[in-house]
């Protein structure tokens, strides 16, 4: 039977699709809009078939193609999925649409912003299915040039120096993931990520490459403290731009670590696992402090945003500890899955939050905080929605965000009281800045007259939020069918972990 | 026996014959006709290749001719059919320059091609004379062709300085030659390269002799300690002449390596490794950062070429056939990327002066959108940037130095290339993120445009289908 290659579509569909708008913006600048946002649809619709053609019960990856791209070192055209790269790959799709029905508003070259977006979502998928270390790193380094004109060409007044800090810190922490893979193919002779799992390696290395990996995906988390790039270039990137960046591109740093860092190193990553809690743990209540301190609104869902990603990390180290703590892997796979749903989770509400700021910014062209006050009087349907995305960011049962901070914490329970103790300051921090930021602006008086002169959601806008109202609300009431797709992918994860590979 | 060797020789022959037909005819042909000089010597090429790519299909792997002095193998006419391709793209991004300022005269045309013949004679050495004496064809060729315009002071101040500097590193080469003829009594690279291995000479005479080599390499490479004259010559000669010495020189002074350090002394590879390694490291650090302080796009490409030759450096010190393959695949990509490069500068050049700063990009992408992506693509690559062309090169490099245990080396190497991203990156954002001074088009000739799309699109293509040029040049070395 004839299997079309899904995976490949996935990818290459939108790069095509990204020349054809771009060179259709010359002459035909009416079928542009058309053009990107149904294909953007079709790329999300294949992601669909994907879904439904996934057997949830097997670790093992499928849609896999696998082809030799360069015969000199090995290196595999090689893509497949497993149940933690499909939920992001879903993931990214739905962005992908969102972003491009967003960016309908542009003014500058709309085709090529439009062009841009079509390029990373399918470099994004690439990252998400490839199975070969370098081809990994091809997508993974090749993603940054499209984000960095997105920002360069479409951002704020500041926009230069956070492109060039974006670009330069994500560069320099990826050269050393590539030096770590280079290494371990000289003494393996393959860049198969399944090869390099069961590839065994001395403590003293394991601890290097460990670090190595560390450094690329932590720039792209962010953890603490190498996250300074990410206020900068949330702040100044153009609402689609913040909305790529928060939701997925953050999540291939926690997807690189649970791809590479914890089957390739399990040694070093157990043997270290308190350097990622202890610097989770930093993220979690200093940045959740930060975060209370600011007057601009995407400054604050930047550092809400990290301090969330290091429920993410937090999360994905506490199985060593959970391991050492009782003896026992039950509980262990807790903090994985808590940490994949957060994930996702924090996708949908970063998102959401970014677009709500930018409904505001495309009407009052301000991101302080200090320009707006009872916004909720004059947008009463924009308050609905902003209010369940704020309340979902603090963790508000019944939506997302409650499930993987949950997950968490019970794991961090299980691993050291302690950890638990300082994870769940977050419960109080991200309800401070979130409801604080929401009482001041959307409750109150009509602060100003640019606020008072403010229209309701218009049919794009809607579109938009409800949907992800929809997948908030639908995750943190039904998050079985998100568990069921990972379980299986963790539970091998996790067996393959806790055996050593030092020989 | 004569004959043979005489076919062995007829790609060199020819382009001879070419150069000075090209020479005599462009005599009587008036300014107004100049283009059929340009035509004949882009034919000459044209031939010139398939004369090579014939002599490839022959059977028989290497075959030496004039008494062992001359060597045909597969290195060579690899490396030669490159030069002849890259020559050819210079000469029509050259051309656009040089009408432009008043400079289109048979002279480019007939120096180039005798420097593409010393060029030839250098990758075909297989004696240490013949390889001096396609050294010094090349070098006084590209002295004559930096003080192409005469009325320039810049330009003949920067031919002063590398004619001078040049004929110093010719001294320290010859010096050395003749220190390792007397160790090993021979000056034939096979010759001496078995007496190496048999272990004929004196050590201290032959390490004394290798230093007075690998300085003179270095001087032809342009790297640290000798980089000095990179930057003024680089700033100093016509557009033109520059596009020429960032491009095809590059490719003898890989063939220099090659032949000098592995088909001659190969087995002192455990004295010059070091001697590289510690050049490479320098070329690397002082590179990237010295790039970073210009604003004259010449100076800064011309820094960046001390960098790129240090990254070259380290597939050669590997010692491995993979090693060489890897500096010789950098070495190509590298020519490709710099002249998509300098062309980009031709191509801003509108006007009475030069564009050489970079504030002379700005806004390019308004200007001429296209060509500003074409700069794009060849400025990412450089940066090493996946899954452009300079990646794999880099790639290869450093795999070649780690598989050598030099992951030190390598770990400084990636560093440094994150350095070199920050003004790649700012050609970009003067190109994308700055308002354009003067919003007039930039219009540019066909054959310009359809060879610069060809080269910003080849960057990306043979980075995506790289796989196909690094089996080329292993094949170089197996």
């Amino acid at each position: 039977m004839f299997e079309w290659p899904l995976l490949s579509l996935l990818i290459w569909l939108p790069i095509g699709l990204a020349v054809l708008v771009a060179v259709l913006g010359q002459a035909h600048a009416t079928l542009v809009k058309p053009v990107a946002l149904i294909g953007a649809l079709v790329v999300f619709g294949l992601s669909v078939v994907l879904y439904l053609g996934f057997d949830p019960t097997t670790a093992a990856y499928q849609f896999q193609e696998r082809m030799i791209w360069i015969e000199a070192f090995n290196i595999y055209y090689h893509l497949g999925v497993d149940g933690l790269a499909l939920p992001l790959i879903l993931l990214t799709t739905l962005i992908g649409v969102l972003v491009i029905i967003g960016g309908f508003g542009i003014k500058d070259r709309p085709h090529l912003y439009l062009a841009a977006f079509l390029v990373l979502e399918g470099l994004m998928v690439g990252v998400f299915a490839a199975m070969d270390a370098l081809l990994f790193y091809v997508f993974f380094e090749a993603m940054l040039v499209p984000m960095f004109l997105i920002i360069g060409i479409w951002g704020g007044p500041n926009r230069i120096y956070a492109t060039v800090k974006f670009f330069l810190f994500t560069f320099f922490g990826s050269v050393f993931m590539l030096i770590a893979l280079i290494w371990m193919y000289l003494q393996g002779g393959s860049f198969q990520i399944t090869d390099l799992h069961n590839l065994p390696i001395a403590l003293n290395a394991q601890i290097l490459i460990f670090l190595a990996f560390l450094i690329a995906f932590a720039v792209k988390i962010p953890m603490w403290p190498v996250h300074t790039w990410l206020p900068d270039a949330h702040v100044e990137a153009p609402t689609g731009g913040s909305v790529v960046l928060a939701a997925v591109m953050l999540k291939i740093g926690g997807y690189g670590l649970v791809r590479f860092s914890l089957p390739i190193t399990p040694d070093a990553a157990a043997a270290l696992d308190w350097l990622v809690i202890g610097l989770s743990l930093v993220a979690i209540t200093y940045i959740g402090f930060v975060a209370l301190a600011q007057s601009d609104m995407k400054k604050l869902i930047a550092y809400s945003s990290i301090s969330h990603m290091g429920f993410v990390t937090l999360g994905l180290f506490l199985t060593f500890a959970i391991a050492r703590q009782s003896g026992e892997l039950t509980g262990a796979g807790l903090g994985i899955s808590g940490a994949m749903v957060q994930m996702v989770s924090h996708g949908f509400i970063s998102a959401a939050m970014f677009l709500c700021v930018g409904v505001l910014y495309d009407r009052v062209h301000s991101r302080e905080i200090s320009s707006y006050g009872g916004v909720a009087n004059t947008m009463p349907w924009f308050a609905v929605f902003a209010v369940l995305f704020f309340m979902a960011n603090s963790g508000l049962p019944g939506t997302s965000g409650f499930v993987g901070e949950f997950m968490v914490i019970v794991a961090a329970f299980h691993a050291n009281v302690w950890f638990a103790l300082v994870a769940a300051t977050t419960l109080l921090l991200g309800a401070a800045y979130s409801l604080w930021l929401v009482k001041r602006v959307f409750y109150g008086e009509v602060a100003n007259h640019s606020v008072a002169g403010l229209k309701d959601l218009e049919t794009k806008e809607w579109v938009m939020l409800v949907t992800l109202a929809v997948f908030v609300i639908g995750l943190g009431v039904w998050p079985f069918p998100l568990v069921e797709m990972m379980e299986v992918s963790i539970a091998e994860l996790i067996d393959h972990i806790v055996e050593s590979k030092i020989q | 026996m004569m004959l043979l060797d005489l076919q062995l020789a007829l790609p060199e022959i020819f382009v001879l014959t070419m150069a000075c037909v090209v020479l005599l005819a462009d005599l009587f042909i008036s300014d107004a006709r100049r283009g059929l000089t340009h035509l004949l010597a882009t034919l000459s090429l044209i031939f010139a290749a398939i004369l090579t790519a014939r002599l490839m299909m022959a059977p028989g792997e290497i075959a030496y001719a004039f008494s062992d002095t001359f060597v045909r193998d597969r290195f060579g006419d690899i490396l030669k059919v490159f030069s002849y391709l890259l020559l050819a793209g210079v000469f029509v991004y050259a051309k656009h320059y040089l009408k432009n300022f008043n400079l289109f005269k048979g002279e480019f045309y007939t120096l180039s091609l005798f420097a593409l013949l010393g060029i030839m004679v250098m990758i075909s050495a297989a004696s240490m004379l013949t390889l001096y004496l396609g050294l010094e064809l090349l070098a006084l060729s590209t002295y004559a062709l930096v003080a192409l315009n005469r009325d320039s002071l810049s330009g003949s101040e920067a031919a002063m300085k590398y004619f001078i500097l040049g004929s110093l590193a010719s001294g320290l080469l010859l010096y050395g030659m003749s220190l390792l003829y007397g160790a090993t009594g021979s000056l034939e690279l096979a010759a001496i390269s078995a007496s190496l291995n048999a272990g004929a000479g004196e050590s201290l005479l032959l390490t004394f002799g290798l230093v007075f080599v690998v300085v003179a390499i270095a001087f032809k490479l342009g790297v640290v300690p000798m980089h000095m004259w990179v930057p003024d010559v680089y700033h100093g000669a016509p557009l033109a002449t520059t596009l020429f010495i960032a491009t095809v020189p590059k490719i003898a002074g890989l063939a220099l390596i090659i032949r000098m350090l592995e088909d001659g002394l190969g087995n002192l590879h455990a004295d010059w490794q070091l001697m590289l390694v510690i050049i490479a490291a320098l070329s690397l650090v002082l590179g990237n950062l010295a790039a970073i302080a210009q604003t004259n796009i010449k100076r800064m490409l011309a820094y960046s070429t001390v960098s790129h030759m240090g990254f070259m450096l380290m597939g050669i010190l590997a010692g491995t056939a993979e090693g060489y393959a890897a500096a010789m695949f950098y070495t190509l990509a590298y020519a490709l990327m710099s002249a998509g490069a300098f062309a980009v500068v031709i191509l801003v050049s509108v006007g009475e002066k030069e564009a050489d700063q970079i504030d002379d990009l700005k806004g390019l992408a308004k200007r001429n959108p296209w060509q500003a992506f074409m700069m794009l693509m060849l400025m990412v690559s450089m940066a090493g940037v996946p899954v452009w062309i300079g990646f794999f090169a880099k790639y290869q490099v450093i795999m070649a130095a780690i598989s050598a245990g030099f992951t030190g080396l390598a770990v400084l190497a990636v560093v440094m290339a994150v350095v070199g991203a920050w003004y790649y990156l700012r050609v970009i954002k003067v190109m994308y993120f700055d308002e354009p001074e003067d919003s007039s088009e930039i219009k540019s000739p066909v054959d310009f445009q359809a060879l610069l799309t060809a080269n910003g699109l080849g960057v990306l293509v043979l980075g995506i289908f790289s796989g196909g040029l690094i089996a080329l040049c292993m094949s170089a070395f197996t």
